[in-house]
């Protein structure tokens, strides 16, 4: 098997670093295991508490894209909100199905802080009024 | 493929394994420092406006966030870098935080190639790969599907041996 030169992987935008024979990638050479309702750490816990109507007036909302893996935004909605794996599973389906769905409300700072952490994950989100 | 050994997140990558998310993580890091460029429809896929119908809101938001995410993304895309064996191949092994890092930054590159593959809903990988193949085996086109389909492949089992 002939090596060849490995092409640009983000065309135009850095040098090459040399050649690789890809022809083994192991892609698609096995099936996924089963993920079995997976317990996830939150990183902080829901905000339960009473909040005046006012500072309920805005909402995160995820956009559907057709990259990120329906696990991983599963997963990703799990640790950022402390959702269950239900409603995250939930959340997921809606966005992937509806192309959109609102995965956090409350004051505005509280939004623009969640989508920026949704952003650091790759999901796509946005910020509006409820 | 990832295993979950105690704490930790393992698996053993071939030489081209390794090379190519080299390769990866360091287009990544390439598009996130010098190549960084507003216009580019992948900066704005990672970088996404966060009042859609508000540019001047989007902006001030942008302003005071975006380095930071920028920060971010360029160490999980460093912690692909620090975390392979070397070029002849060996053993990654992942402790949890290691492991998110990986996940956000495959996700990361993932998003990337999908802007520049023109990833559409409902594109099938296997059809458009079929299709890449007769036009021309030897074309950048297969290789990209193929490694982006890795990076799906090694994405789904390092979440699942995370969450395992």
């Amino acid at each position: 098997m002939r090596p060849r030169q490995l092409p640009e992987i983000f065309p135009g935008q850095l040098p090459d670093i040399g050649g690789v024979p890809v022809q083994q990638f192991p892609w698609g050479s096995g099936t996924m295991e089963g993920m079995a309702a997976p317990q996830i750490a939150p990183v902080e816990t829901p905000d339960t508490e009473e909040v005046p109507v006012s500072d309920r007036a805005w909402v995160t909302i995820v956009w559907d894209d057709p990259v990120n893996l329906m696990s991983y935004v599963t997963w990703v909605l799990q640790k950022l909100f402390g959702y269950s794996h239900e409603k995250a599973e939930q959340l997921m389906l809606d966005v992937h199905h509806k192309g959109r769905a609102v995965v956090s409300s409350g004051a505005r700072e509280r939004m623009e802080h969640d989508a920026a952490q949704l952003h650091g994950y790759g999901l796509w989100a946005t910020v509006d009024r409820s | 493929m990832f295993r979950r050994y105690g704490e930790h997140c393992v698996a053993t990558f071939a030489a081209d394994e390794v090379r190519v998310l080299r390769k990866v993580a360091g287009e990544v890091v390439g598009l996130l420092t010098d190549g960084f460029d507003h216009d580019d429809p992948v900066v704005g896929r990672l970088f996404p406006d966060i009042y859609p119908e508000d540019p001047t809101n989007s902006a001030e938001f942008r302003r005071y966030t975006e380095g930071d995410l920028k920060t971010g993304k360029i160490d999980q895309a460093g912690a692909i870098l620090a975390g392979l064996p070397p070029e002849t191949g060996g053993e990654v092994r992942l402790d949890p935080e290691a492991a998110e890092a990986w996940l956000r930054a495959l996700n990361d590159a993932r998003l990337a190639m999908g802007v520049r593959l023109e990833i559409k809903d409902g594109t099938d990988l296997g059809d458009e790969l079929d299709q890449a193949i007769l036009q021309d085996p030897t074309s950048s086109r297969v290789f990209q599907l193929s490694v982006y389909a890795y990076l799906g492949y090694l994405q789904e089992s390092l979440l699942n041996a995370l969450v395992d």
